[in-house]
C-alpha cells in the first residue's frame, strides 16, 4: 500500500529533500482528492494548508462582477498549490477549482510554517523550492502581460 | 520561380479563421507555380497595393491556401479578396520544415497564435505518414479561445493519432480549458526528447521562450526548428531587408535550427 | 596577345562604338568626376586630379596630358549594372482580374570605361551578389570592361588591405595604365577584349614599356593612404557586437545613408507598387534602398534596427563580416568612397582598427 510518506517522497516539488524533512511534513500530510468541478478553495477562504497535486488539473480563479468565475491559470500535476499559507493574512487570493479528477496530498500550513520556524535548513530547502515555483509561473505571466499575440500597431 | 514577376492566381475559396484572419484558397490563372513543401513562403500581391511574405499552410484541391492576417494595408487587402478576385503570387521561397523527420522519431509541433498557419502543413504530413513517428504532439497557444486556428479540424488531427492541445493566455467564461502560456503545455510531454525534432513558430519572443523551454528539457538545440520572420521584399536574396547577422531569411530559412537562431535572436538590433 | 602601346584614346573609343556599344566612362561636371556617356576622349577629365580625404573630394588641377590621376568620384558602375530605379513590370484592371506586362527594356550595349581595379572587383562581387537574377545577368551579358590600373593612389584608398590592389587582375576585357606622357600600356583580358584591341591602331610594346607600367602599379600598391586591420574581420565583427565602439560611432552617424549610395557593392533595394490616378493600371518598382533608413527593418509596425548603432552595426558588419557568411566573400572593395562621402568623415578603417583593438566583447549565452 502505498502511504503518505511515499507519495511525498515520489512527488516532483519535493525531488532532493532530506529525508528527515520529508519525514517530519509527513506527519501533517494527508491524501486530498477532489472529483472533477470540486471547489477546491475560494478566495478570501482561510489559507491553511497548501497541496501537492499528482494527477488532475486545477484552474486557480477569481470572481469578477459581471463576468463570473475568470479562470487566471491551469496549474498541473507534478507541482504545488497553494502559497498564501506562508504569509499573513493567511487569506487565499484567487479561488482553485478541479478540472477533472484530481489527486493531491494536502499539508497542513500552520505545521509546516512551525517546522520552517524551527529549521532554518529546512526552511530554506522548502523555500527554495516555492520560489523556483514562483519565478517560473512570474516568468510565464510576464509573457501573457506582453500580449505577443495581438495585432501589431 | 525565381523571378520578381507575379504569376496570376485567383481565389476559389475564402474561408474566415478569426475577427482579423482568413484563410484564402487558390487556383492558378497561369501556368501553376512549383508545388510549395512545408515552411515555404509566397510574395502574396494584391493589385495596386503590395506584396508580402504568407506562407503555405496547406493545399486544397487546385492549389495552395494561405492563412493571412489583416494587419496593414497588403495584407487588409488580400483578406478582403472573395472568391474570383485576382492576385499575384510569387514562389515558392526559403528553406522549409526538415520534413520528413527521421522514422521513429517523436514529433512535437509549438504553435503560437498565427504560427499555427505554417505549422499546419506540418501536421498533416505526420497525419498522412502517421506510422512513420511515434508519439506526435500539437501544442497550440493562442490569446483568447476565439483566436484559436482551426479549432474545426482539432478532433479529426486527434482522430488520426496526434495528441492535440490547447491553452489560452485569457479565459472566456465558457472555456474550460487549459489557461496559461503554451509552455506550461510542456508537462503533458510523453516523449523521448533526445530522439525529438520540435517545429515551432509564433511571435519571435514566443518561440525563443519554448525553444529555451525545449532544450531544458533535453531536445537538442539542433532538433528545435524555428520559423523566422523579418521584412521581406523580394523573397530572392537580393534585396538585403531579411538579414539576421549571417543569415538571409528568405534563403538561409525562414525555417533556421535554433543552435544557428538562438544565438542571433538575442542580439538586440541584429 | 601581346600587349601594345596606344598614342591616344580616340581611336580606342571610336572601336567601342563601332562594336555598337555606348561608351560610359568619367567626364567633369561641376565639382566632382561622374560616369556619364562619353563621346571621345576630349570628354575624358584631362588635367583634373583629386584630393581625397575622411568628408573631403574636391577636385585639383593636374597634369594636362592624364586622363586618371583621379581617384572614385561619387558615383560608381552599379549605377549602369544595378539602376538606382527600376520597372519590374506593370498590370492592367481586366473584366476578370488583371493582365501582367512584364517587358524590360532590352539591356543597352555598353562599354564601361575607366574601370579602376576597385571598381572591377567590386563588379566581381555584384555578380556574386545578384548575377542569378535574370534583369542583371542581361546586363551584364553586354557590357565590355576596359579597366585603366592605378598608379596614383588616393588619399582614402586602401584596396590592397581590402585584397585587391591598383593594377586590374581579372573580370577586364582591356586593361589599359596610363604612362606619363600621356600614352596608354593596353593589354586584352578576354578574347572579345584583345579582339577589339586588335581593330586599333598600336605599337607593339617594348618590355622596358611592359616593365615600367608593372612598376608604376606596383609603386601605387606601396601608398595606399590607409589600411585595414590585419585581421579576420569576419570573426573580429562577429566577436564584437557589444562593443562600445558602436555607441561612439553612433554619436558621430547622421544615418544619411551617403556611404551606401556611393558604395560600389551596396546593392539592397525596395520594392514599391504606385498606380496611375484611374487606379487601373498599377506599376512595380524596384529602387534602391539604404539600410541605415529606418524603414528597412520595418516589422509588425516597427523596425528591428532602431539606433543609429544597431544601424550603424548592421552595414558594417554586413560589409566586412557577414557578407563572408552570405556571399563568400568580402563586400568591401578598398574603394573609399565612403570615407571621402561621409558628411561627418567616419573612416570605416578607423573604426575596424579601434574595435581590433578591444577585447572580444563576451558572447550571448547559448540560450
Amino acid at each position: 500500500m502505498t502511504t503518505t510518506h511515499d507519495l511525498l517522497v515520489g512527488h516532483p516539488f519535493l525531488a532532493g529533500l532530506p529525508a528527515e524533512h520529508v519525514e517530519r511534513l509527513s506527519h501533517w500530510a494527508s491524501p486530498a482528492p477532489f472529483g472533477a468541478g470540486m471547489r477546491i478553495f475560494e478566495e478570501n477562504g482561510r489559507a491553511d494548508r497548501f497541496w501537492l497535486i499528482h494527477d488532475g488539473c486545477v484552474h486557480l480563479d477569481i470572481r469578477v462582477p459581471g463576468r463570473g468565475d475568470a479562470v487566471i491559470e491551469t496549474i498541473g500535476a507534478g507541482t504545488v498549490l497553494g502559497w498564501s499559507w506562508m504569509f499573513p493574512p493567511f487569506r487565499w487570493h484567487f479561488g482553485a477549482v478541479a478540472v477533472d479528477q484530481v489527486r493531491s496530498i494536502a499539508i497542513d500550513g500552520a505545521a509546516a510554517r512551525s517546522l520552517l520556524d524551527a529549521d532554518p535548513g529546512f526552511g530554506y530547502e522548502l523555500t527554495k523550492r516555492f520560489m523556483a515555483v514562483v519565478v517560473e509561473r512570474m516568468q510565464a505571466t510576464r509573457i501573457r502581460l506582453l500580449d505577443l499575440y495581438k495585432a501589431p500597431a | 520561380m525565381t523571378t520578381m514577376t507575379a504569376a496570376r492566381y485567383r481565389v476559389t475559396e475564402r474561408r474566415r479563421e478569426t475577427g482579423d484572419t482568413v484563410t484564402l484558397a487558390l487556383e492558378p490563372v497561369d501556368a501553376p507555380l512549383p508545388v510549395f513543401r512545408p515552411g515555404q513562403f509566397a510574395m502574396l500581391y494584391a493589385f495596386g497595393v503590395g506584396e508580402v511574405p504568407i506562407s503555405v499552410s496547406g493545399y486544397g484541391t487546385a492549389g495552395p491556401l494561405h492563412t493571412i492576417r489583416a494587419v496593414g494595408a497588403t495584407t487588409g487587402a488580400l483578406c478582403g479578396a472573395g472568391p474570383g478576385a485576382m492576385l499575384g503570387v510569387r514562389g515558392p521561397f526559403g528553406r522549409g520544415w526538415e520534413l520528413p523527420a527521421p522514422a521513429g522519431a517523436d514529433l512535437v509541433v509549438v504553435a503560437g497564435g498565427l504560427g499555427l498557419a505554417p505549422l499546419r502543413p506540418v501536421v498533416l504530413h505526420a497525419m498522412a505518414d502517421r506510422d512513420r513517428y511515434r508519439r506526435v504532439a500539437v501544442l497550440i497557444g493562442a490569446r483568447t479561445p476565439d483566436d484559436l486556428l482551426y479549432p474545426g479540424e482539432y478532433e479529426g488531427w486527434r482522430a488520426a493519432g496526434l495528441d492535440v492541445y490547447t491553452t489560452v493566455d485569457r479565459a472566456t467564461t465558457e472555456w474550460d480549458g487549459h489557461v496559461g502560456v503554451v509552455t506550461a503545455l510542456y508537462d503533458r510531454l510523453d516523449h523521448r526528447l533526445a530522439a525529438t525534432v520540435a517545429c515551432v513558430c509564433g511571435p519571435e519572443i514566443m518561440m525563443r521562450f519554448a525553444a529555451r523551454g525545449l532544450v531544458g528539457l533535453g531536445v537538442p538545440a539542433g532538433q528545435v526548428w524555428l520559423s523566422l520572420e523579418r521584412n521581406m521584399q523580394c523573397g530572392l536574396g537580393h534585396c538585403g531587408h531579411c538579414q539576421l547577422g549571417p543569415l538571409l531569411v528568405c534563403r538561409d530559412g525562414p525555417v533556421v535550427a535554433y543552435d544557428r537562431a538562438g544565438p542571433l535572436m538575442t542580439v538586440k538590433e541584429l | 596577345m601581346a600587349p601594345v602601346v596606344l598614342s591616344r584614346l580616340d581611336d580606342l573609343l571610336a572601336a567601342l562604338r563601332q562594336d555598337g556599344r555606348t561608351v560610359i566612362g568619367p567626364t567633369v561636371r561641376g565639382p566632382a568626376i561622374v560616369l556619364t556617356e562619353i563621346a571621345g576622349a576630349a570628354d575624358l577629365p584631362y588635367g583634373r586630379r583629386t584630393e581625397v580625404e575622411a568628408g573631403i573630394y574636391r577636385l585639383l588641377p593636374g597634369d594636362e596630358r592624364l586622363a586618371f590621376t583621379h581617384t572614385s568620384g561619387p558615383q560608381s558602375w552599379k549605377q549602369v549594372l544595378h539602376p538606382p530605379r527600376q520597372r519590374l513590370w506593370s498590370a492592367d484592371r481586366s473584366a476578370d482580374g488583371f493582365t501582367v506586362t512584364d517587358e524590360p527594356e532590352p539591356p543597352r550595349r555598353l562599354a564601361l570605361f575607366g574601370v579602376r581595379p576597385c571598381d572591377l572587383r567590386a563588379i566581381g562581387v555584384l555578380d556574386h551578389v545578384l548575377g542569378d537574377g535574370g534583369r542583371y545577368a542581361a546586363r551584364r551579358a553586354e557590357v565590355l570592361i576596359v579597366a585603366v590600373n592605378c598608379t596614383e593612389p588616393g588619399g582614402a584608398c586602401f584596396c590592397v588591405s581590402a585584397g585587391g590592389g591598383p593594377g586590374a587582375d581579372t573580370g577586364h576585357d582591356i586593361a589599359l595604365t596610363e604612362r606619363p606622357d600621356g600614352t596608354y600600356l593596353a593589354s586584352g583580358g578576354t578574347a572579345d577584349g584583345e579582339a577589339l584591341l586588335a581593330r586599333v591602331p598600336a605599337t607593339p610594346a617594348s618590355a622596358d614599356d611592359i616593365s615600367s607600367a608593372e612598376r608604376a602599379v606596383e609603386s601605387a600598391a606601396t601608398r595606399m593612404g590607409r589600411t585595414l586591420p590585419e585581421a579576420d574581420l569576419r570573426t573580429l565583427l562577429a566577436g564584437h557586437r557589444a562593443d562600445p565602439q558602436w555607441d561612439d560611432v553612433a554619436q558621430r552617424c547622421l544615418t544619411c545613408g551617403n556611404c551606401t549610395m556611393v558604395c560600389p557593392t551596396c546593392f539592397c533595394t525596395s520594392v514599391t507598387d504606385t498606380t496611375d490616378l484611374t487606379g487601373d493600371h498599377a506599376e512595380r518598382w524596384e529602387s534602391w534602398e539604404s539600410c541605415f533608413d529606418l524603414e528597412f527593418t520595418s516589422l509588425h509596425g516597427g523596425p528591428v534596427r532602431e539606433s543609429n548603432a544597431g544601424r550603424y552595426r548592421h552595414w558594417l558588419t554586413h560589409k566586412f563580416g557577414t557578407w563572408h557568411d552570405q556571399f563568400g566573400e568580402s563586400g568591401c572593395v578598398g574603394c573609399g568612397r565612403c570615407i571621402a562621402w561621409c558628411p561627418v568623415g567616419i573612416d570605416v578603417t578607423a573604426e575596424l582598427h579601434a574595435l581590433n583593438a578591444h577585447p572580444p566583447t563576451p558572447a550571448e549565452d547559448a540560450p
